[in-house]
């Protein structure tokens, strides 16, 4: 670190330097000898201390390391792995969980169906409020178990008003009360998604099938989505999600409710590891009034475009134009 | 023993050897890194100081990246913190640099011309504080590959978080190339040569204002938010940052003033009070017009200016905050609207203290934070730094410090080297007002 630079300035130093001070004759080689070595040891004991310093200031680091495989480090985006790569990322996902979590479960990569596209409708006349589907959400996607996460958020609503200044998601007595409304909202799977257009990565698209998806190993976390999403559909992994073994979904697929790695965003993605084979979305079924549509918009037989034809139908926040395929209606 | 360090400054005609311009530019970086390690004890203990916030701040973060962000303060409701706050602010101060550089450049102000590297050099600190500020907001560091172009996926052009990441990289290879190249050139007791630099030093000035008007159009370009979704948005970043890097500045002149005892910049900072005046005040300008818009027309869309200015349902965590940026503003105002303010230094520096604060306040606390209360779906979920956070950034500011004082430290020294003049003797350049004069 001493170094003796033949380069440096003859003058010593800058005015308020008190290095060389003594020595008038700065540009004698040998000047003030003692007091060279006595600095170069105080700066070698500087440099020791400053570099453990940093090695300690940043050991939590380490402790990480441990836990991201080099594997997941260089892993490519979704969708640019071949089959085969594909099926490896699988298979080292299915034994993190294992290691991690102690559960047997199977992560499937369903792809959409050739001409489908999905859509959901929700009849607000009889919505009763009763959190239902938040439940099956949280369950069926793997949510974090203590902060209750879910996908959907339910508010009470006041008659005559759609205003959700007026609104309240925190309601806690016995539904459904006679001056209110019930008001579910989840990600409405945009078709001009501004959360996918603002994401510098690339991490999350909207799929042909109409869902909106996140590659969970590709997200950066930084959050361009959750801003930019006018219905509060996101949610961000702020930590690790803790789950126990048992209460676990082992029907998990990757583009949906496998466990999320810390860090990321998630979001609601119609259940489609369920839908894509077939079944319907686990908040649908967990419904007990009924009041939940869905099916595809290209099957002019499917109920969701009976409903669309026949019912008073509306869109939130259709000004800001970005097409929403959730809608809400009312019975005659 | 001969000073390699004039070699080929004198008239005489070429020195017998001549050293390779490589091996010259290792020197001057040797030079360099040498000066950073060298000086006298205020230098080591300001130094220390710096380092051991920094290093707090490092800790804080790295406990963040393995515990998660759940240790900010941030949630789903307010996904953006302190760090996007500062992040703003700092692409304004690295913005607000180019104020010296207009006038040295575009007017030909002689005085401004001698020392507008202190404004250049605060641009590079500036960004780099801000990409740092960037890279502890992401939950997945890990993975900041992703967004290099070529390695990753890079959604240019549709993201506007894209267009930031070029902008600011390109203004800090500017200002990093204008910066080395003269002090290199200083270095070597060349005269810089004008097709090297003058072009960078246009483009820079283009660039500052893309810099900040880019970062604006990252918030104002969401429709969902409404408190952002305004055209007034970018004009107000500028209007703002032309207010605190000046004052950033003249602050900064005036230490290294104290510091070499060298008078200088007496023109500049009368010349940077001159463009603070007008700033300062289009920026108050801005500011009332918004609040007119948002109170008069009232309606949902007003919330969020409520819940600022005066609290929302019995919520009101940042009206202190932002009512103390406006005082500072105000005060701000009428210090530098004081006749003969640049020859009054505490008032002057007190001035530029308040704004700069209050500046920061509401670019951050006022700007960012607002926009999410309440959220898309009208809850009110309110946000309170954790102590992570704050720790964090004062390390992230810490480092932009070091980084400043450092790359002042090396100008210093460079442009104090001694030249041969024609006579042979050594001598300093009596014009040069980075450079100290000293008996040799
Ligand atoms: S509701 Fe939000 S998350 Fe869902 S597609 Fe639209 S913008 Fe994206
Ligand atoms: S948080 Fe993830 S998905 Fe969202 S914008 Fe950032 S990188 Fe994209």
């Amino acid at each position: 670190m001493n170094d003796p630079d033949p380069d440096k300035p003859r003058t010593p130093c800058s005015g308020n330097c008190s290095c060389s001070g003594g020595s008038p004759t700065p540009s004698d080689p040998i000047g003030n000898p003692g007091g060279s070595t006595r600095r170069a040891v105080l700066k070698g004991i500087g440099a020791t201390l400053g570099v453990a310093a940093y090695a300690k200031a940043l050991a939590p680091l380490t402790e990480l390391t441990q836990q991201t495989s080099m594997d997941e480090f260089l892993q490519k985006h979704y969708k640019e792995l071949t089959k085969e790569e594909l099926s490896a990322v699988l298979e080292r996902l299915t034994r993190e969980t294992k290691e991690q979590y102690g559960a047997d479960v199977t992560i499937a990569d369903p792809k959409p169906r050739e001409g489908v596209k999905f859509g959901y409708a929700l009849n607000l006349s009889i919505c009763n409020g009763c959190r239902k589907c938040a439940e099956a959400c949280h369950l069926e996607n793997n949510h974090d178990r203590p902060s209750h996460q879910s996908y959907i958020r339910v508010f009470e609503m006041t008659k005559g008003s759609m205003d959700f200044e007026k609104g309240d998601v925190h309601y806690d007595h016995p539904v459904p009360q006679p001056d209110k409304y019930y008001m579910p909202v989840q990600c409405q799977q945009c078709e001009h998604p501004p959360c996918v257009d603002v994401c510098p990565v690339e991490a999350t698209w909207k799929e042909p099938d109409g869902i909106v998806v996140v590659d969970y190993n590709w997200c950066i976390g930084c959050r361009y989505c959750e801003a930019a999403c006018p219905y509060h559909a996101r949610r961000f992994n702020w930590q690790k999600p803790e789950i126990a073994a048992a209460e676990i979904n082992p029907d998990q697929s990757y583009l949906s409710n496998r466990i999320r790695p810390q860090g990321v965003m998630e979001k609601c993605t119609f259940c489609l590891h369920r839908t894509r084979n077939g079944r319907l979305p686990a908040c649908l079924e967990a419904c007990p009034t009924g009041a939940r549509v869905f099916g595809d918009l290209n099957d002019p037989e499917s109920e969701i475009r009976w409903v669309l034809a026949n019912k008073r139908v509306f869109v939130l926040k259709e000004e800001l134009g970005l097409k929403p395929q959730f809608f809400y209606f009312f019975d005659e | 023993m001969s000073d390699p360090s004039s070699l080929d400054a004198g008239a005489a005609p070429v020195p017998a050897k001549p050293v390779p311009e490589w091996r010259q530019y290792v020197r001057f970086l040797r030079n360099a890194l040498s000066q950073s390690v060298e000086g006298g004890w205020k230098f080591y203990v300001w130094m220390t100081l710096l380092t051991a916030v920094f290093l707090v701040g490092a800790n804080a973060w790295a406990v963040q990246v393995r515990d998660g962000m759940a240790v900010t303060a941030m949630s789903d409701h307010v996904s953006w913190g302190l760090y996007i706050a500062n992040f703003t602010f700092l692409v304004g101060l690295a913005a607000g640099g180019v104020m010296m550089v207009i006038p040295a450049y575009l007017y030909h102000d002689e005085q401004m011309h001698d020392i507008v590297i202190i404004g250049e050099l605060l641009a590079i600190a500036a960004i780099v504080m801000s990409i740092m500020f960037v890279v502890c907001d992401l939950g997945r560091p890990d993975r900041f590959w992703h967004m290099i172009p070529g390695l990753g996926k890079f959604n240019f052009p549709v993201s506007m978080l894209t267009w930031d990441v070029i902008v600011l990289n390109g203004y800090l290879i500017i200002n990093l190339h204008i910066c080395v190249y003269l002090l290199y050139k200083r270095f070597r007791a060349q005269a810089p040569d004008p097709k090297m630099y003058v072009p960078a030093v246009l483009l820079s000035i283009v660039w500052a204002i893309s810099i900040h008007t880019v970062t604006a159009f990252l918030y104002c370009g969401l429709g969902g938010r409404p408190f952002w979704n305004t055209a007034l948005l970018a004009p107000r970043f500028l209007a703002s940052a032309f207010v605190s890097g000046p004052a950033f500045i003249i602050v900064a002149i005036q230490i290294i003033r104290w510091q070499t005892g060298r008078m200088f910049g007496e023109g500049a900072i009368r010349t940077l009070v001159g463009i603070i005046r007008v700033t300062i005040l289009v920026n108050l300008l801005m500011v009332v017009s918004e609040v007119f818009v948002e109170f008069y027309t009232g309606g949902s869309h007003t919330s969020a200016a409520k819940y600022l200015y005066f609290g929302l349902h019995g919520h009101s965590e940042l009206v202190p905050w932002i009512w103390t940026a406006l005082a500072f503003t105000l005060v701000a105002v009428l210090l530098f609207l004081q006749p003969g303010v640049n020859r009054r230094p505490v008032i002057l520096n007190t001035a530029c203290l308040l704004a700069f604060v209050g500046l920061w306040i509401e670019k951050g606390m006022g700007m960012i934070i607002p926009a999410f209360i309440p959220s898309t779906l009208h809850e009110i979920v309110e946000y309170r730094p954790s102590l992570t956070e704050w720790k964090v950034t004062a390390g992230i500011w810490a480092l932009g410090l070091m980084i400043y004082t450092l790359l002042i430290k090396i100008t210093i020294n460079v442009h104090s080297r001694k030249l041969r003049d024609a006579s042979g003797a050594r001598t300093v350049d009596p014009e040069d007002a980075l450079s100290i004069p000293s008996e040799g």
